[in-house]
């Protein structure tokens, strides 16, 4: 256990690294840094602020060099200060992260709630109606583009049937489930039918074992067998890609939170940073995203780990 | 009185049931949906009924055909002059729907064909090789997946600028990885196989069993993979467009279609709903049949990919 947890230690480390010299790269690959702070559409600069610019950003030392002070600033918490909020990067994705993360629990719960279930009906009832809806329910989920599903909740449920509230909760730090309901479900739905096809074909496999027809044979009712028997050895590999697929809808958070102007770190990566040019805050938030994504990766593996010992050491 | 076990059934009958045996065996409805696709982005500009670009400010938001709209006292009622309705300037939406077609169908494949070349190529060229190559290839995918797309498309963007070479390159490098895992375990295993063995003893160079002997055995998961990939890449356009990431204005794709509707949405949903179940169709039936093709052609893929 403890040569595995190393071992996924020591690979968030060299993934961090390795997204550190991607977006580094980038940064150096386009044209001198310093224009990414200067808009086309802007008034330009003096010949001697950009001198001093390049100073103070350190852009006239080696390019290694710029590197390694980069990364310093980046593990000592400071990814510098935002261009036009004239407050530190850091400070303004702290005040932002709580939001993204209640609508990530709100997604996550709602694919749980809804996939494990239709999942299991769609199995234990193979062929039926049901089966039918869960697999419909997935289909859809994974083909429906969120930013669309997102205006058109909103125009059904918010404007025509005035049922919810048209969007964002604003800054409003007080607990209303209302606001929570439509981003929950739009970011949930492709989780929840990823959810809902694993928990199926896992839950179809452990339906043919041998323990399952000794329970049946046995006399163990139909309910009972599915729901308790059956459903705690399937419930493995969902719970835990559940996870992994929540990090993975980290993405639509982004998309989410713009269509309900959620004020989370996804609306500041793109009413912020993208469309003001504003170059620190966005770098901050890309680093902020894959921190959280892979201390999600993290927790997956030590849970599926814990559970299942059998594929520790594969 | 003549004794029949079972009367026959009325022809007509029998052939319904015999056409909903071919629907449900072959995916009929998927490939007539993406060949209505294809030939709308080939010829697009001339099915077109109106002109996508050109606008009309006399006919700003007519409702699709036999619908009405009163805002205030002045009332529209839509005809088929526009079927799908006119957006807030007056263009045509059908039309701008069946022109953004052209621009989603080239950027997916392009991205497909990109990622599905390089991708199959270091997964065989990994999988074969192994050792150093192989761990550094395995960590970049590791990595890569690790990295939140729309993040650094975003990133990508505001450092190179709005561009469809942006977007082409950004939607290969998102498509590449997932034919590197599969291809390169579908290696591994080859790797091991006797006529391999054989062709090794009888001194073929490495690039020669690559190509004539493990290539055949990878290109059917492959092109699996890559059906059920444009699917997505269709998608991951769609979302890069609505944020403004994407394909630059005025170029009519589809994601820049529902953005452009989103703040008209209460008063003139047409604009926006429509071309979403364009994208929803298309993407749908792709799914359909990649989900198939996989059943099909390589059901082993179904626990690698579900």
């Amino acid at each position: 256990m403890q040569r595995f947890l190393l071992r996924r230690a020591l690979f968030i480390v060299v993934s961090l690294l390795g997204a550190t010299i991607v977006i580094f790269s980038m940064t150096r690959l386009a044209h001198d840094p310093r224009e990414l702070f200067v808009p086309d559409t802007g008034y330009g600069m003096s010949e001697e602020q950009w001198e001093a610019l390049g100073d103070k950003m350190g852009f006239n030392k080696p390019i290694p060099v710029q590197y390694l002070l980069w990364v310093g600033n980046l593990l000592q918490g400071d990814f510098g200060t935002s261009i036009h909020q004239e407050l530190e990067v850091r400070d303004i994705i702290f005040s932002k992260m709580g939001a993204t993360i209640q609508l990530a629990i709100g997604g996550w719960m709602f694919a749980i709630l809804i996939g494990v279930p239709l999942g299991v009906a769609a199995a234990s009832s193979r062929g039926t109606i049901w089966d039918y809806v869960s697999r419909g329910f997935a289909l859809f989920g994974q083909a429906l583009p969120q930013f669309w599903t997102g205006i058109m909740a909103i125009l059904i449920f918010a404007v025509l049937l005035q049922w919810l509230p048209a969007g964002t909760r604003g800054d409003d730090e007080s607990f209303n489930i209302k606001y929570y309901i439509l981003p929950s479900i739009v970011l949930g739905w492709p989780a929840a039918a990823g959810i809902m096809r694993l928990t199926r074909s896992a839950m179809l496999e452990v339906l043919d074992s041998e323990f399952v027809k000794l329970a049946r044979a046995k006399g163990v009712g139909r309910f009972k067998v599915i729901w308790k028997h059956a459903l705690r050895n399937a419930m493995i590999p969902p719970l835990t890609s559940a996870l992994l697929l929540m990090a993975g809808y980290l993405n639509g958070a982004l998309v989410v939170e713009t269509v309900f102007s959620w004020p989370g770190i996804g609306w500041i990566a793109l009413n912020k940073a993208v469309y003001d040019n504003d170059f620190p805050l966005l770098q901050g938030t890309v680093f902020t995203f894959i921190l959280f994504y892979l201390l999600f990766a993290l927790i997956a593996d030590i849970l599926y780990a814990v559970i299942d010992p059998r594929i520790r050491y594969s | 009185m003549e004794l029949t076990a079972t009367s026959p059934r009325p022809p007509v009958i029998r052939q319904f049931a015999a056409a909903w045996g071919f629907v449900r065996r072959w995916p009929v409805i998927p490939i007539a949906v993406i060949a209505v696709l294809i030939i709308l982005g080939i010829f697009g500009p001339q099915i077109a009924p109106h002109d996508a670009v050109l606008s009309d400010a006399r006919s700003r938001h007519v409702p699709p055909v036999g619908i009405e709209t009163c805002l205030g006292a002045k009332c529209k009622t839509g005809s088929w002059k526009n079927p799908l309705g006119t957006d807030h300037v007056g263009r045509d939406v059908l039309s701008r729907i069946i022109v953004g077609s052209r621009i989603s169908l080239i950027v997916a494949t392009i991205s497909l064909v990109v990622g599905l070349i390089v991708g199959t190529s270091v997964g065989m060229i990994s999988g074969y090789i192994g050792g150093v190559f192989d761990e550094i290839v395995t960590r970049i995918v590791d990595i890569w997946l690790a990295l939140p797309f729309l993040m650094v498309a975003l990133l990508a963007v505001l450092i190179f600028g709005q561009s469809l070479g942006v977007v082409f390159v950004l939607l290969a490098v998102l498509s590449w990885v997932g034919f590197v895992r599969i291809v390169r375990a579908q290696t591994l295993q080859l790797k091991e196989m006797d006529y391999v063995a054989l062709a090794k003893i009888a001194g073929a160079p490495p690039e020669r069993i690559i190509i004539r002997h493990v290539l055949p055995g990878v290109i059917n998961s492959a092109i699996v993979v890559a059906t059920l990939n444009v699917g997505n890449l269709i998608l991951a356009e769609a979302t890069l467009s609505f944020l403004g990431a994407g394909i630059p204005p005025p170029t009519p794709a589809w994601g820049v279609l529902i953005s452009e509707g989103r703040q008209y949405v209460s008063t003139a949903w047409w604009q926006t709903a429509f071309p979403g179940v364009g994208i929803f169709m298309v993407v749908m039936s792709l799914n359909f049949l990649g989900d198939w093709a996989r059943d099909r052609f390589d059901p082993r893929l179904r626990q690698l990919i579900e």
